[in-house]
């Protein structure tokens, strides 16, 4: 087996990977930097984000009107002290993309120009039209090639991480090409992996966003964070579950159900408008709307299509121009895949699985609790998005923390002692020959693209926009069971190069423990808060038990264990969460209490 | 169309497939698919594999052809299967094989190792004209500056432009369509001043007067970059610069 040793290892080349790798190289350029991903690094799911990434920049908005923003987004269940420290790192982030070149769409004056998003009091997300997760990664993979020192290992599969004398010293790796396994060592690891969506069925998510820095870290003892959280994208494309972005009703368009009606007034968003204002009707909080669907879906006011119930998307009064320049991919997408012309027609939309809130628990460095193991991004939970987060947020978190876990890893891995390089090898032996196994199983004929089909319907059953305890059990049984048939499933493929029969196989084994996570901890969760909200009597939220994170902790053959830890809450009590009038009423109402 | 009625068409797909541990060359193998109006190529694919031959390789992620991941040749075209409808395809047999002018690796899969050196080779970030800290802000770019490069930064990396190149079919070591896009993407860009190392980057025998200027490449691009008109540019801006260069050593003499 190869042995590549590195200083610092970064597993993920999307948009948290490539500023770490770009952070380390240039904090001591003399540090070798391994940047593994499964993917060339522009296939990278950030490539798909659309709307773009929240900065405070207008002279009317400040950082603690992102700071409550945020917080109120999350249903208090965020780190305030990590939301602080993010929202005051924001805009530097998005200038140093700036320079890097990422294509900011522009004001007139050269100025950049930012857009309004869900939840957001005031105009502070920078775009690049709506495809400003696909410029941000072409920017930053493009940057990135001009540091000597980043060692890429593009289309490598990571099988498991070497943690040695209760430390994280390195990953084993399988070529997706060759289908030889490499072990790499290094004094302090990134982990970088992205979300966890394509465990529902409908979702916005590219195929390759398995959750597999979360099984990993899962599957090495640290607890995985408030995976109940599940975020519900309202607009998306029915069937396929493609996004069309927020950034659709930032830009001023409506949501409207089969009447024509533009029914977020009655789920308490109202006022109506001809104008989109902020924290009302269309740019209120994801969770909300989609929330606001299933009601509508009940009340018999969607329309029926072969892909399930609709509402639509209404576009139409922005007119041609606006759409072409501010979201050339939105027409696209609508034009190709469902032949509508979105000047001329409202598209069918309906909610879709979208982001993990939850994931690898870090503190405010992007430290996990395993030493010289960092997370970033998706899959990490650094503790700003709560129990929903805003649009807008995520693609900055990259930078931020990305940036964050770049440099601590860095100083980790100049503190630390050399790696056990004999030791890391023999147990990427081990590893590897764990993933052979699987590979070269007999199994009992079992296809794992079955259980990968049974596990997504029972996760959009159980845990879907509301949940009942009864229907959570279901899904936690059924899980258990696929668990047990996955020791059954027989790879038809047992070749080298390019077996991605195989590697699929392994990342469905990510998924289910990543799934029982998620059903289990929203199972334990009763009460109703941001994204997870129940029907079986906790309706409410229930700050007495629950103002805390789930903790859900890997039990090899069994269920995880769910525990709970304390929420960080610095200058924001937790209050009630209102958008539309009633939030207006309550925010003038505070504001006047402070003068 | 009753349900029952839409599952019992089908569709049959001919696909390329190559294994190299077993296969001395590759041949066509074909599967049937139950057919619906929705279907992109790349979903029938999927249910190949998940359904039919799980051995079937191919690569694919974002479904929203953005990622560039599932570029092929469909029918004789390069195309990018998530976008490619069965609907909009003629009747009869779909033909699927991987993409042209690259080495196979397997079925679907190629090699594009080179294309990123490629990528890699001119220097495809900013080199400020004007360096600038983060403390001192965001440099002004109008929208009419924006739009001299803006078309060129669209590109996915897909490919498709170099399957479809002629060129690049008979020297594959012309720096190609999608890279002289990203060349020019940069080399346009108001905040760059490395415009010169550029030029001098692809100035060999397999930079851009390699291109024959067929023009094709701008025609299957499924993001409207225009790789071809990046080319030409560059003639010009080469050829320029192959004059000024001139005139310098003139100078000098």
């Amino acid at each position: 087996m190869e042995h590549f040793e590195a200083d610092v290892l970064i597993i993920g080349a999307g948009g948290a990977g490539l500023r770490a790798a770009i952070a380390a190289a240039e904090a001591d350029p003399s540090l070798t930097v391994a940047l593994v991903s499964k993917v060339l690094p522009m296939r990278s799911h950030t490539v798909a984000a659309e709307g773009g990434a929240a900065g405070v920049t207008q002279a009317h908005d400040t950082l603690d009107n992102h700071f409550n923003d945020t917080v109120h987004g999350g249903d208090w269940l965020c780190e305030q002290d990590v939301v602080e420290f993010f929202v005051s790192r924001c805009t530097q982030e998005m200038v140093q993309l700036e320079h890097w070149g990422c294509p900011w769409s522009r004001k007139p004056d050269g100025n950049i120009n930012v857009r309004a998003f869900g939840g957001m009091k005031i105009e502070r997300t920078w775009f690049a039209a709506d495809r400003s997760g696909f410029h941000i990664l072409h920017t930053l993979f493009q940057t990135s090639t001009k540091y000597p020192s980043i060692k890429r290992f593009d289309e490598y599969f990571c099988v498991d991480l070497i943690v040695e004398d209760g430390r994280a010293q390195g990953a084993t790796l399988l070529s997706l090409s060759t289908g030889e396994f490499t072990a790499i060592s290094a004094r302090s690891v990134v982990l970088a992996t992205g979300g966890a969506g394509r465990v529902f069925r409908q979702n916005t998510n590219g195929g390759i966003v398995t959750g597999d820095g979360m099984a990993l870290a899962f599957r090495h003892g640290v607890p995985l964070r408030d995976m109940e959280f599940v975020q519900y994208h309202p607009t998306c494309m029915p069937g396929t579950g493609l996004l069309f972005t927020e950034a659709c009703r930032g830009e001023g368009g409506y949501l409207v159900n089969k009447d024509g009606y533009r029914y977020l007034q009655d789920y308490g968003l109202g006022p109506v408008s001809p104008e989109p204002r902020n924290k009302a009707m269309e740019l209120g909080p994801r969770d909300r709307l989609s929330q606001a669907f299933w009601h509508e879906e009940r009340k018999g006011r969607t329309v029926e299509t072969p892909a399930g119930s609709v509402v639509y998307l209404d576009l139409r009064h922005l007119g041609k121009a606006k759409l072409k320049e501010r979201l050339p991919l939105i027409c696209e997408l609508a034009e190709e895949f469902m032949g509508i012309d979105p000047a001329d027609a409202p598209i069918p939309v309906r909610p879709a699985v979208h982001y993990t809130m939850g994931g690898i628990p870090t503190d405010i460095r992007t430290a996990t609790p395993i030493p010289g193991l960092y997370a970033a991004g998706e899959c990490s939970s650094v503790g700003i998005h709560g129990a929903n987060r805003l649009g807008s947020n995520s693609l900055t978190e990259l930078f931020v923390f990305g940036h964050v876990a770049g440099d601590e890893a860095v100083k980790f891995a100049k503190g630390a002692p050399a790696v056990n390089a004999g030791r890391n090898l023999e147990q990427a032996k081990a590893s590897a020959a764990k993933a052979l196994a699987l590979r070269d199983q007999k199994g009992a004929g079992e296809r794992h693209a079955d259980l990968r089909k049974e596990m997504a319907l029972t996760m959009e059953k159980g845990c879907g926009i509301y949940r009942i305890g009864s229907e959570m059990q279901e899904t936690c049984d059924k899980l258990a069971e696929l668990k047990r048939r996955f020791a059954n499933v027989t790879i038809e493929d047992r070749s080298a190069a390019w077996n991605t029969d195989w590697v699929a196989a392994l990342e469905l084994g990510y998924q289910l423990d990543v799934a029982e996570a998620m059903a289990h901890s929203a199972l334990e969760r009763r009460e109703s808060r941001g994204a997870h909200q129940r029907i079986d009597g906790f309706e409410a939220r229930d700050d007495e038990h629950f103002l805390a994170h789930s903790l859900a902790h890997y039990r090899e053959g069994a269920s995880p264990e769910i525990t709970y830890g304390p929420v960080k809450i610095t200058k924001s009590k937790p209050g009630e969460r209102a958008y539309g009038a009633l939030g207006e009423a309550l925010e003038s109402k505070k504001e006047a209490t402070h003068v | 169309m009753s349900e029952a009625a839409t599952l019992t068409k089908t569709v049959e797909l001919r696909i390329l497939r190559y294994l190299p541990a077993s296969d001395e060359s590759p041949s066509f193998r074909s599967f049937q698919v139950p057919y619906s109006d929705d279907m992109s190529v790349l979903q029938a694919l999927q249910t190949i594999k998940d359904t039919l031959d799980a051995t079937l390789s191919f690569r694919w992620s974002c479904r929203m052809a953005v990622c560039g991941s599932c570029g092929m040749m469909i029918n004789g075209e390069p195309r990018l299967a998530c976008n490619t409808f069965l609907r909009n395809l003629p009747p009869g047999p779909v033909t699927v094989e991987a993409l042209k002018n690259f080495p196979i690796e397997r079925d679907l899969v190629v090699s594009v190792g080179d294309f990123v050196k490629k990528i890699e080779s001119i220097y495809p970030y900013i080199i400020p004209k004007e360096p600038k800290t983060v403390a001192q802000g965001t440099y002004l770019q109008t929208p009419a500056q924006l739009a001299a490069y803006e078309s060129f930064s669209d590109c996915i990396n897909c490919m498709l432009c170099y399957a479809a190149c002629p060129q690049f079919g008979e020297n594959p070591d012309f720096i190609g369509p999608g890279a002289m896009a990203l060349l020019q993407r940069y080399n346009g860009d108001s905040r760059d001043g490395g415009q010169q190392k550029r030029l001098d980057a692809i100035a060999g025998e397999d930079g851009v007067w390699s291109c024959t200027a067929v023009g094709i490449c701008s025609e299957v691009c499924p993001k409207h970059v225009d790789p071809a008109n990046a080319i030409n540019q560059n003639k010009t801006n080469s050829a320029f610069d192959f004059f000024l260069h001139y005139l310098r050593k003139d100078a000098a003499q």
